[in-house]
């Protein structure tokens, strides 16, 4: 289906351990979705396989970006498709600066020949730098390389913005973050929230929830959606607590 | 009528006695001196037939138009001086005279001999090679007559560097670079050397010489691009001497040749002196950089620090064999010695032999030496922005480098050689054609206790040992 992203009966695992079981989830353009599930219920297992980490298999089902299967696909031809995945623990990588860096991931975006033109490139990254509250000095700065938590996190919401995904994945964007990084986090994805850009948002706490409002919450147990309503389900999983989920499952 | 060579100028007779003396000493050196033999400790893991000495003529003449070589001979920054010199013919020497009103010498070898002859007695190869290559240190003596002796008085300082061009410029051609640096009290300078082949792919032979002179507070910093063609036999022999309060910077920056050893030694003989040497090598093929370092502290009170990095592709090979020497009484001696090897390629092969010999308590010396492949969890993530993984590799292996281009104060030289190292990635492989898969990482620890002897590859070669013996001749 155009301007979706679809997850398909998704079967996939690590290690010959299954631990998505048919999943299934459709994210529109425009839309803002949050899974909420706790440890160990395959959110992040399901953010590795869509971003096409190596060690986890795929064993059914499909991911689907624009109607078109991206589980063949290498991680970096995905990328190009336009999916981005922001990670919950960004690799440092000493050396590489974040200009550099952004710089070669643009340009793997355009014909061979047609580099990205260097004052349009900072213009266009001290914009998107001001906007995260980022120092401009951060850009000779090596990636993520002996960086505060809040300041990966801001990294990858950073790249994000200069890469203009179609679909966006938030692993765990909240974790090891302080109020105020929070507050900076959400100010800068919600920035970039519009009809261009479908967002899938994956968190343990409902707090993030307050700061990027959510279209459609989805709860994940065991490797499954169970459970998909409005906004008002995060504050109502908040206050009943998971138990309430899988009791209901239970009872259904 | 013959052609008047710069090899029959050479050879003739109107050379000072005492020069020609010296050359006639050196080639009995050369014939004296045995073969490198693969039991050699200095020796160890070298391809040494590998080595061809065979073939080559010097002097040979050259078959690019001047104007072309002076082209290609631009410096990709500012410089006080240049001299550009093919199959050891000086083809131009431009900002001598500028310098000689502040009294500094930059004279090419041939003419030094009869201008500076004092100069030359006393520095011309006075400091020890000794890291093995003793027999193609006498090669080089025996045959050196391009390349410049570089002289800075006491209290001059330049800002800008003086550089030399050397191009080996025919099939089968010998060159036999040298760089001289003798810089006086409190002098400043930076000397960068470019060596390369017209033809990218072309062999030679090349037998290369740079000595640091470091006088008391004085500065010296040397940047040497090996960028000879593919099929050339190197070798790079350096000796810096650091007095009092000096200061030596060098880095050696190998993409060229098919082989190339490279010794480099750093003598400490006033407290206070201070050495850094800097490795930086990127091999593909079946490319083979041999590196031999010495960092001898003879006095109390001095610094060395070596930083040696090797990136290696296909089944190219490097070989690091160090040693710290700290002399009784060299008391609060700090040293560093550090060689780290990327493996691009699981069939590269890093052999790395750091070591040690301390004959004082008081000191501080640290070595170390890791191989390691391209970490995967940091390539995943360039992919997952949509790198592709060859230049994920290549950015990963320059964020490797950056730790030793980093060092140079002159940040103009760093970006060339970051200039010269994407040149070479780019050269390396057709684009898209290239394989890096992500795989688990697999460290390997070298040390020299595990190094293990490397399979003999290839058909061995025995060196042509008249033809060698001729070549001295």
């Amino acid at each position: 289906m155009k301007n979706t992203l679809e997850i398909k009966n998704l079967r996939a695992g690590i290690g010959g351990t299954e631990i998505l079981h048919s999943l299934n989830l459709t994210v529109p353009k425009g839309q803002v979705h949050a899974i909420m599930g706790k440890n160990g219920s395959g959110k992040s297992t399901l953010a590795k396989v869509m971003s096409g980490h190596p060690d986890y298999e795929v064993t059914g089902g499909d991911v689907l970006l624009d109607g078109e299967s991206i589980l063949g696909l290498e991680p970096d031809v995905r990328a190009r498709a336009g999916l981005f995945m922001a990670f919950q623990y960004p690799s440092e990588i000493p050396g590489v600066t974040i200009a550099n860096f952004l710089r070669a991931a643009l340009n793997a975006r355009r014909p061979e020949g047609e580099e990205v033109d260097a004052v349009e490139f900072y213009h266009h990254l001290y914009a998107k730098m001001d906007l995260l509250k980022i120092d401009r000095s951060f850009t000779s700065r090596a990636v993520n390389d002996g960086f505060s938590g809040g300041e990966k996190k801001r990294n990858e919401i950073l790249q994000m913005a200069m890469l203009e995904p179609k679909y966006a994945v938030l692993d765990e964007t909240d974790s090891g973050l302080d109020i105020d990084a929070l507050k900076i986090v959400s100010h800068g994805v919600n920035s970039l929230r519009g009809p261009k850009l479908g967002i899938l948002v994956i968190t343990h706490y409902q707090r993030l929830l307050d700061y990027i409002v959510p279209d459609v919450v989805h709860v994940m147990v065991g490797g499954q959606i169970v459970k998909s309503g409005p906004k008002e389900l995060a504050l109502e999983l908040e206050k009943k607590g998971y138990d309430w989920v899988e009791k209901d499952l239970v009872a259904a | 009528m013959p052609k008047k060579s710069p090899s029959a100028r050479r050879n003739g007779a109107a050379l000072p006695a005492w020069w020609e003396s010296r050359r006639a000493e050196a080639r009995r050196r050369f014939d004296e001196l045995p073969l490198p033999q693969r039991k050699d400790e200095d020796w160890r893991f070298a391809t040494i037939e590998a080595i061809r000495l065979d073939e080559f003529q010097p002097g040979a003449k050259g078959k690019t138009p001047e104007a072309k070589l002076l082209a290609r001979s631009q410096p990709p920054f500012a410089v006080a001086a240049r001299a550009v010199f093919a199959n050891d013919r000086l083809v131009r020497i431009e900002g001598a005279e500028e310098l000689a009103k502040q009294g500094v010498v930059f004279e090419p070898l041939a003419t030094a001999i009869e201008k500076h002859p004092a100069l030359l007695q006393k520095y011309f190869m006075a400091h020890p090679v000794d890291l093995g290559a003793q027999k193609f240190a006498a090669l080089h003596a025996a045959h050196a007559s391009a390349g410049v002796l570089i002289h800075v008085p006491k209290n001059v300082e330049l800002e800008l560097p003086l550089v030399s061009f050397h191009w080996i410029d025919a099939a089968k051609t010998a060159v036999y670079p040298h760089t001289l640096i003798v810089a006086g009290e409190n002098a400043k300078v930076k000397v960068v050397d470019f060596l390369g082949s017209t033809d990218s792919k072309g062999g030679g032979l090349a037998c290369g010489l740079n000595d640091l002179l470091v006088g008391p507070g004085a500065k010296v910093d040397y940047v040497c691009f090996q960028r000879w063609g593919t099929a050339v036999t190197s070798f790079q022999l350096n000796s810096t001497r650091v007095e009092k309060d000096g200061e030596a910077r060098s880095l050696f920056v190998n993409l060229g040749a098919a082989y190339a050893r490279q010794e480099s030694r750093s003598t400490l003989v006033g407290g206070g002196a201070r050495s850094e040497m800097l490795g930086l090598s990127v091999g593909n093929d079946r490319q083979e950089f041999d590196q031999r370092t010495l960092q001898c502290h003879d006095v109390p009170h001095t610094w060395s620090d070596l930083l040696y990095k090797n990136a290696l592709d296909d089944r190219s090979k490097s070989i690091f064999k160090g040693l710290i020497r700290v002399a009784p009484g060299a008391a609060k001696t700090d040293a560093y010695q550090n060689n780290r090897n990327l493996l691009l390629n699981p069939e590269a092969e890093a052999d790395s032999m750091p070591g040690l010999e301390i004959l004082n308590d008081d000191v501080r010396c640290t070595h170390g030496a890791t191989t390691g492949q391209i970490d995967q969890d940091q390539l995943f993530y360039l992919m997952a922005r949509g790198i592709d993984p060859r230049t994920g590799a290549q950015l990963l292996a320059y964020g490797f480098f950056e730790e030793v281009i980093d060092r140079l104060p002159d940040k103009k030289i760093g970006e060339a050689v970051r200039a010269a190292v994407a040149e070479k990635f780019a050269a390396m492989r057709p684009k898209g054609k290239a394989k890096v898969s992500v795989r688990k990482p697999a460290v390997r620890a070298a040390k020299a206790s595990q190094a293990k002897k490397p399979p003999l590859k290839g058909l061995k070669k025995a060196i042509n040992v008249r033809a060698l013996q001729g070549l001295a001749k």
